[in-house]
């Protein structure tokens, strides 16, 4: 585990805007990362606590996101979610991060972080 | 940014009464929200022991050691006047001076907390003013009770045992279901019934499904892999079917079935649909991210065996099973 950044500190250093409730993010760790807009690909590939990265916005990341156990995902592109997907985001505890950045920059800029996967 | 910081009146109902979910169950940050959510005169002691400015300090010493407390509050006509401590007491022994009246030593310099207020108010107020317990007055600006360091350490102790015992009492119960009920077989079945093209409400089945094998005490990894393979099935009855669909868990002690029953189209070539990144998905459904072609090659991975049975024009039917081992749902490993 060469990665010691907390939510908090992740989401300062890459300027993200959080869309869900506010809450403490300093005590959650993300181990790892998974970036795709395919959801049967992210069923497969993000494992829990890990940040993933996508320009999907709709409610159905949600259900995805809470059964995996993610540590949040961060929507790329200022792409929107709308408010019934914020609502149910805040219902299932599922953290909702936005960016006007690609995916491959903030992807680039987690790495740069110590945000890898791990062995 | 700094977990201390006040918070508004609206963030805090909305957090307030809202489910526990499963990782919030882990995180220390609900002693944060208990210290917003407790108040005062919950965790305050209301059994008080008051001086009045006309007690000898001989007398008050005598209390505080009886009672082993550190301080009294000082009321005349039961309005507090002051406080009284074991240092305004030592500052009285150091001239000799222990049958002066309280009035000569109390502090007179008031600081109270509300007893409507949040206990987070009490840590302010400690923190700022150094010291160690406080009188809490009511609306009237009468003595109600003290609070001290302790009383809210135990308060939030208290009220963090009562989360946990009422998310155990729900497991507990729910786990020893297969215990209690005596058969030769026991099953619990549950049924949820999936519309086609319902994108909104896609994933509810499989949430509720992995809540409650988790609360029937499965292994978490078996309920995240039940919950994997269950969201796939949900989703092809949304995205293929015509008129929805059957999604069906049937939970018994030693095996996990789940099935999807559905009344059509059918699947024209069953060994196409297996290959990863076959899909049939509309283009419209593909921009939402489905349609990768990867649902049954999920499937597959996260379930012992799957049997895959479709007549075009008659139905589909899936069955996936997981093998449960011995210590699940009545043992329980871990949580």
């Amino acid at each position: 585990m060469d990665n010691n950044m907390n939510l908090q500190q992740i989401i300062d250093q890459l300027n993200l805007t959080v869309l869900t409730d506010p809450r403490n993010f300093t005590n959650i760790q993300p181990k790892g990362g998974y970036t795709s807009d395919l959801l049967s690909c992210v069923m497969a590939g993000a494992k829990n606590n890990y940040l993933w990265i996508t320009l999907q916005a709709h409610l159905n990341i949600v259900a995805i996101a809470a059964l995996l156990d993610v540590a949040a995902i961060i929507i790329t592109e200022n792409s929107k979610p709308d408010a019934a997907t914020i609502a149910k985001a805040n219902e299932q505890g599922v953290i909702l991060l936005s960016t006007p950045k690609p995916t491959f920059e903030i992807d680039g800029k987690l790495w740069e972080l110590g945000i890898h996967i791990p062995e | 940014m700094s977990p201390h910081r006040a918070r508004t009146e609206q963030e805090l109902n909305g957090r307030h009464g809202r489910p526990i979910t499963d990782r919030d169950a882990h995180e220390i940050n609900r002693v944060e929200e208990l210290s917003y959510d407790l108040k005062i005169h919950e965790v305050m002691s209301k059994k008080l022991h008051t001086a009045s400015p006309e007690m000898s300090l001989s007398d008050v010493l005598e209390v505080l050691r009886i009672n082993r407390i550190s301080g009294v509050p000082v009321t005349e006509d039961s309005q507090l006047v002051g406080v009284i401590s074991i240092e305004d007491i030592v500052r009285a022994m150091q001239r000799n001076d222990l049958t002066e009246t309280v009035g000569q030593y109390m502090t007179r310099d008031l600081v109270t907390v509300a007893s409507y207020d949040s206990i987070v108010k009490a840590m302010q107020t400690f923190t700022e003013s150094q010291v160690g317990r406080l009188p809490v007055i009511n609306e009237e600006k009468k003595l109600v009770g003290m609070i001290t360091k302790g009383d809210i350490t135990r308060g939030i102790l208290f009220a963090l045992q009562k989360d946990y015992k009422d998310e155990e009492v729900r497991r507990y119960r729910a786990s020893h279901l297969f215990e209690d009920i005596i058969s030769d077989r026991t099953t619990l079945v549950l049924r949820y019934n999936i519309k086609a093209h319902d994108f909104t409400h896609g994933g509810n089945a499989s949430s509720n499904i992995k809540r409650a094998l988790l609360r029937l005490g499965a292994d978490p990894q078996i309920a995240r892999r039940c919950g994997i393979a269950v969201y796939e099935a949900e989703t092809n009855l949304i995205i293929h079917t015509t008129r929805g669909g059957i999604l069906k868990l049937e939970v018994e002690p030693h095996r996990i079935t789940m099935s999807t029953t559905d009344d059509g189209p059918g699947i024209q070539d069953i060994d196409q649909v297996l290959q990863p990144g076959y899909s049939t998905a509309t283009d419209q459904v593909r921009e939402m991210g489905f349609g990768a072609g990867m649902g049954l090659v999920n499937i597959k991975r996260c379930v012992d065996s799957m049997e895959l049975e479709s007549t075009v024009g008659k139905g589909t039917k899936l069955i996936m099973r997981i093998h449960v081992p011995a210590e699940n749902f009545n043992g329980r490993k871990d949580g």
